[in-house]
């Protein structure tokens, strides 16, 4: 996957939050529109009595299937093919991207339709299907806004949420018309139905994701709102399937979980209006022919870190984003990843790898509101900090620069200075010496070096005359 | 009750107010406070920040200090939450099957002080009188971490004196995060101004958190608006009587700083 | 393609090293105590299901079993349907109205599809409590793309195919699903929330869904 180079030099996250924390009505879009879902959100699980039963069995379906990923693997590929599909085994992007290729090519066709699907944009299939000469029609709404904008993705579950309505109707104006459309959602929603109609009726190859496959039965389910992705692995001759390996349920039972986390989660309603499930391909409904590419890029990468590996457990809801008072305020691009806000600073550094993405787990102030919502109990904040002390160790390892890195320096020296109550309370001393010339009637309001970011909005009250300890043995002393 | 204080690298050096206020709070209630001079810091910075093998000598210390402390308290959210949310991670990582021992009890036996007061001491009421306009600010770890839910509101609606005001949007992160404020210092400033404009929407003349790191933050943006309202912790307002008042800090006047000579 | 194959297992294993051997997949603990059984007296169930439904702009109706024909021809007289694509197994007397068309699906093509003024047909299963229907190709369902193409969806649920919770309704599923019937789960008619977060309904899928339910 991509992501802008972060190491040695450049901060990638806090140069490009910078600029995207300037734009004034991108952050107006995001906060309107993750507030309105919040409050939604809220609305439709304070309802479930059982919803942190149902939270706990979601988790724990996770691991049960991460921990026997191999077996689960195995029986999906014996389902699937008895239900008459094709399964391939793609280890990165390129191989999955290839594979797809190749069998539209062999269909002779110039364009497929699409379904929102993250692992797609993750491998950036539609540009590898268009060098290959065939247009990817995205169908969903929100990703045909991003597509005829020609701009990125900002949001998992709605791409073009950094997008308002007038926006929207000057893309569509300009793209697919007519010229006369007004910015009434309603009237939007119209013109992509217009536009994407024919199409639909016209595509021998589609290609969607999945948001869950099930090993037992083959089953793979898209959950979807518009009924585009109904179109899309219901019409062509031919469905290929980009999953996740880690993508997979157990058992057909499970989707009782998963089925009532996820909608709640996400576009917080109780069901989202359409979800389709098919096993394999059949002469008598849908696609004739179907494909089940099995990506891993990178994945059993993280499933190899037993304590980062609960980030697979993630059904892509995006309620983390929705809480996030950091993606609120800088919307999802400035995660330079397909990937963007708490879920995406976890998961991009463990699948693009640490000198794409170290900078993003950093670009969290650990307030937790993440792990509250996710449905599947992933605990965000602590494999924040876990990815940071693997981002810290490997930009170490990596160059001089990384271990000559001043933060690196003064944390390790600190670390040394506390490990005795002498050290500590030199260095508590050293500290009231050492401000001094920064002071200025009772506060600090400039500081230097990498610490003046603290100072462009914040005072500093300067380090008291006395400790807490100093009282505290001067007091027994006295008495 | 014997009861040691942790006070946090932190509000030793730089907020020694904070811990004088415990002290006083929890004499007047009739504890015994003991204060371990050997102890220096808990970790959390160190661990927060991505740096684990420094942090663990830490961990190791403070298990080590408080080893024998029947019932440890301090004036800090995260301090506690880095005790009894991280520490089994830290000592499970470390392999040391001594260290995963001390560490399972430490949690149990360490609380942030509105846990002390109402869960361990069962008091609502600590007899404070505290005449000002005040809001209150749920600091994140001691909200999401400890799950304190109402605790200190509890504590401050029974003060004596206190018009207890509302802060809108409460639950949202004021942008501290630690070395975030610095390393994504624009995107930590712009949850400030938020947090900022709520704070002064309420009219108070303070605002009060269980953590003197977000305080930091909150009390440092308004001393520079010139807001004129002071970041006092919940302890200092606790520790106020009619007879004895701990007094509000006039922001950036150095009172701050200013120690309460024993 | 068998060497990609080898190469992810292999990587899989290796990274589960930390997993004892000798542990199955269903040593690895699920406490299913969510709700799982329902226990609402049934005609609340269906008096539930009817309200969630229309919750989400479905028009939701109540007939009895006598009334049903007469309730059919009304919706699609009201809806102006003169023209109804219906399965091949939909009962005869579920085909009624004054100068209604009978489209029988035998592989009918998507334009053909896309020509109808409408579908009628019945379901497999109803949840209650998050008001959504589930087709799985059985009786009087007929192919996915039967209730996709047209406008129009008037759908037929009895009200002992309401349950109450989706557990239960998965469980219903679960024959269909081990003989490789592809599905479909409705919520109300097809909607966006991509502009803003707000809901609008009516995008590619049917812009309209009357739902009967037969009781008694």
């Amino acid at each position: 996957m991509t992501t802008s180079a972060s190491w040695p030099d450049v901060p990638a996250f806090p140069l490009a939050a910078k600029s995207a924390l300037a734009d004034a009505q991108m952050r107006r879009n995001i906060g309107m529109a993750t507030s309105t879902i919040r409050e939604k959100r809220t609305g439709v699980v304070e309802e479930m009595p059982d919803w942190e039963q149902l939270r706990e069995a979601g988790r724990a379906l996770k691991e049960r299937t991460l921990r026997h990923l191999d077996e689960h693997l195995l029986t999906l590929e014996e389902s699937v093919t008895r239900a008459g599909g094709v399964v391939h085994w793609a280890r990165d992007g390129d191989e999955a991207n290839a594979i797809v290729t190749r069998i539209a090519k062999s269909k002779g066709v110039s364009e497929v339709v699409k379904v929102k699907s993250m692992a797609t944009v993750e491998i950036e299939l539609n540009e590898a299907l268009e060098a290959a000469g065939i247009t990817a029609l995205e169908t969903d709404l929100a990703e045909l806004i991003v597509q005829l904008g020609r701009d990125r993705p900002s949001h998992i579950l709605v791409p073009a949420i950094h997008r308002n309505r007038a926006e929207i109707r000057d893309i569509f104006r300009r793209t697919i018309g007519p010229e006369t459309l007004t910015d009434e959602p309603a009237e939007l929603a119209e013109a992509a139905r217009r536009f994407l109609r024919e199409r639909f009726l016209r595509a021998r190859v589609g290609v969607s994701g999945a948001n869950f496959a099930v090993a037992e039965t083959g089953a793979i389910a898209v959950l979807e709102s518009e009924g585009n992705g109904r179109m899309c692995t219901t019409l062509p001759e031919t469905l290929i399937t980009v999953c996740g390996i880690e993508k997979l349920v157990p058992a057909w039972q499970d989707l009782e979980v998963f089925l009532q986390l996820l909608p709640r989660s996400s576009t917080a309603e109780r069901m989202n209006p359409y979800t389709t499930l098919w096993s394999g391909a059949r002469d008598d409904d849908g696609p004739r022919e179907f494909h089940l590419v099995l990506l891993d890029n990178g994945r059993t990468d993280s499933l190899a870190d037993e304590l980062a590996r609960q980030t697979l457990a993630c059904i892509r809801c995006s309620a983390c984003l929705n809480v996030c008072p950091v993606y609120e305020r800088t919307g999802g691009h400035a995660y330079g990843s397909v990937y963007p806000g708490p879920i995406g600073a976890i998961l991009t550094p463990q699948l693009a790898g640490m000198r794409a993405a170290g900078s993003l787990p950093f670009a969290s102030s650990l307030c937790g509101a993440c792990y509250e919502v996710c449905p599947v109990k992933i605990d965000i904040p602590t494999v924040l900090v876990h990815l940071r002390d693997r981002s810290n160790k490997e930009r170490a390892a990596a160059s001089l620069k990384g271990r000559l890195d001043p933060e690196r320096l003064a944390l390790k020296a600190v670390a040394k200075g506390f490990a005795t109550r002498g050290r500590y309370e030199r260095l508590q001393k050293l500290g009231r010496l050492g401000q001094w010339p920064l002071a200025r009637k009772g506060k600090i309001e400039r500081l230097p070096g990498e610490l003046g970011g603290w100072t462009k909005a914040r005072d500093l009250m300067p380090i008291p005359d006395q400790t807490f300890r100093e009282w505290w043995v001067e007091r027994e002393a006295s008495r | 009750m014997r009861i040691a204080l942790f006070i946090t690298c932190f509000n030793d050096t730089l907020f020694p107010r904070t811990g004088q206020a415990v002290v006083r709070l929890l004499e007047r209630l009739g504890h015994e406070v003991v204060f371990p001079l050997e102890q220096t810091c808990c970790g959390q910075m160190h661990f927060n920040s991505g740096y684990h093998d420094e942090a663990l000598p830490l961990v190791r210390r403070f298990a080590r200090v408080f080893r024998d402390e029947p019932l440890i308290v301090s004036p800090s959210g995260s301090c506690v939450a880095m005790v009894r949310d991280h520490y089994p991670h830290v000592a499970k990582e470390s392999g040391d099957p001594e260290l995963i021992e001390a560490v399972r009890t430490l949690g149990e036996r360490t609380f942030e002080l509105s846990e002390l007061l109402i869960d361990v001491l069962g008091l609502g009421d600590v007899g404070a009188y505290y005449p000002h306009r005040v809001t209150y600010h749920p600091s994140c770890h001691a909200l999401r971490m400890l799950h304190i839910g109402d605790k200190p509101l509890q504590l401050l609606r029974a003060v004596r004196g206190i018009d207890l005001v509302e802060l809108p949007a409460a639950e949202q992160c004021c942008g501290f995060g630690g070395t975030f404020a610095i390393k994504n210092a624009d995107t930590s400033i712009a949850m400030l101004d938020d947090k900022l404009t709520n704070v002064q929407e309420t009219g108070a003349e303070v605002c009060t958190a269980a953590d003197n790191s977000c305080l930091m933050h909150i009390g440092g943006g308004l001393s520079r608006q010139r807001a004129g309202v002071s970041a006092v912790h919940l302890a200092e307002i606790l520790a106020s009587t009619e007879a004895e008042p701990f007094g509000v800090p006039a922001v950036g006047s150095g009172d701050a700083i200013t120690v309460v000579r024993a | 393609m068998n060497a990609a194959r080898d190469a992810i297992l292999a990587r899989v294993r290796a990274a589960l090293r930390d997993v004892p051997e000798a542990e199955r997949a269903d040593d690895v603990a699920v406490a299913r105590d969510y709700r799982t059984e329902g226990t609402l007296p049934h005609a609340e169930v269906v008096a539930l299901f009817a309200e969630n439904c229309a919750d989400y702009r479905a028009n939701v109706r109540e007939v009895d079993a006598a009334g049903l024909p007469g309730a059919i021809a009304e919706a699609l007289a009201a809806r102006g349907a003169r023209r109804l694509a219906i399965p091949a197994d939909l009962p005869a007397q579920w085909r009624a109205g004054d100068g209604v068309e009978w489209v029988e699906d035998h592989g009918l093509s998507h334009d053909a599809l896309s020509a109808v003024d409408g579908v009628v047909t019945g379901c497999a299963v109803a949840v209650a409590l998050n008001g959504t229907i589930a087709l799985d190709g059985g009786v009087a369902q007929g192919r996915r793309a039967l209730t996709l193409l047209p406008d129009y969806h008037l759908c037929v649920v009895h009200a002992e195919q309401v349950v109450e919770l989706v557990p239960e309704g998965i469980a219903r599923l679960r024959e269909a699903a081990l003989a490789g019937q592809p599905m479909t789960i409705v919520a109300g008619p097809s909607a966006t929330s991509d502009i803003e977060f707000n809901r609008v309904e009516g995008v590619h899928g049917p812009r309209t869904l009357d739902v009967l339910v037969v009781t008694g």
